[in-house]
């Protein structure tokens, strides 16, 4: 059942997304592709509104796909499930002790938990470049004008940095991409 | 105005007009709830951003509950974060009604084709990111590396494999380095 399935799927998202947004999205992706819910096409785009649109980006996504795959009542379950892990532990170290989190015993679990989640971003962000150059990989044909306009948005990434010491906004990041992609396209 | 709308108002707004999701949040949460209103102190928001990096979830459902509950108890915590979400809410939503109609058209199908590829180098630099501020000690790098070259091979073959696994696997490792280390009888074990 699909309210079973969102429920479920974005309370597992909720529970296990340490590092912000970027730490959810491994997360999200393989929930959603488990499930069959998006192809992996539209997922990307989903990311890309989410980023583009004000609020928690995790919020956002859960809000989308609920909203994509079960209309209203399916938006409000996934939002309500990606939210309540988060609001809960809040609560309980608030309430109880806010010195939970700083115990030895807590800290060593984080420590290794939290160099995990960054190479699974990792990981997750080479294979989305990948794909996006050779498509899948089980099939890959390489696309020299997806391979060009990786490198020109890379340019345009780093090149801000280098220039300005300042981090380019990702939402400007992404209106390039979509000039870019349409210049392509046409 | 009664606190609880109050709170319910501010965390609207904070929710309404940031863009680029929880760490641009924490900064304007910072100075409405810090410096204009006093509802927290400076060293509250401080214990509140670490408490946020180390728990599960979005940063601003974190922050807000936070503020919240210290503002108005359970209820301003649930108005809080109710206020924070409402608003992106409201208009995925309706950005979700419209999207797939959207990409027929062959223009913005165009677009999102170069979209999709920043998508990617985003979260890549993201990681990278990451990366460059982790403590620079030998049990993390490896962890991360094992981690980085699993989920890789988890993609590329399409396993079956959750990155949860993965993630509660890390945490055993951390903690059992810990206790065989010996590292609390030194206190907490931080730092390099």
């Amino acid at each position: 059942m699909i309210y079973l399935e969102l429920l479920l799927g974005f309370l597992r998202v909720g529970c296990f997304s340490f590092g912000g947004a970027y730490g959810a999205i491994p997360l999200i992706r393989e929930v959603v592709l488990s499930y069959g819910w998006l192809p992996e096409e539209m997922l990307a785009y989903m990311i890309a509104v989410s980023e583009s649109s004000p609020g928690p980006i995790m919020v956002n996504m859960a809000t989308y796909i609920g909203s994509s795959q079960a209309g209203l009542p399916g938006a409000i379950l996934a939002t309500l499930a990606v939210v309540l892990p988060a609001f809960l532990i809040i609560l309980l170290i608030v309430s109880l002790s806010r010195r939970l989190l700083k115990t030895p015993y807590v800290q060593a679990v984080l420590g290794g938990l939290k160099p995990c989640v960054i190479g699974i971003v990792l990981a997750t962000g080479i294979d989305l470049v990948l794909r996006g150059v050779i498509g899948s990989p089980a099939a890959p044909v390489v696309s020299l004008k997806a391979a060009l306009l990786t490198l020109i948005l890379a340019a345009i990434l780093y090149g801000y940095r280098w220039l300005t010491k300042k981090k380019l906004s990702p939402i400007l990041l992404i209106a390039a991409a979509a000039l870019l992609g349409i210049a392509a396209g046409a | 105005m009664p606190i609880l709308l109050e709170l319910f108002l501010t965390f609207a707004k904070i929710g309404l007009f940031t863009f680029g999701g929880g760490y641009a949040m924490i900064s304007l949460i910072e100075d409405v709830c810090v410096d204009r209103r006093g509802w927290i102190t400076h060293d509250e928001m401080m214990d509140i951003t670490v408490i946020a990096e180390s728990t599960p979830g979005p940063i601003a459902i974190n922050c807000a509950t936070f503020v919240g509950y210290r503002r108005g108890g359970v209820l301003g915590a649930v108005l809080a974060t109710f206020g924070v979400v409402l608003p992106s809410f409201v208009i995925i939503f309706l950005i979700a009604q419209v999207l797939d109609n959207f990409l027929a058209i062959p223009l913005i199908a165009h677009a999102f084709g170069g979209i999709k590829l920043a998508v990617g180098l985003l979260i890549l630099d993201a990681g990278l990111n990451m990366m460059r501020k982790m403590k620079k000690k030998l049990l993390p790098r490896l962890i991360l590396l094992l981690s980085c070259a699993a989920m890789l091979a988890v993609n590329l073959f399409a396993w079956n494999f959750s990155s949860v696994t993965l993630m509660l696997a890390a945490g055993a490792v951390g903690l059992v380095c810990f206790l065989a280390g010996g590292e609390g009888r030194r206190g907490g074990g931080e730092g390099r």
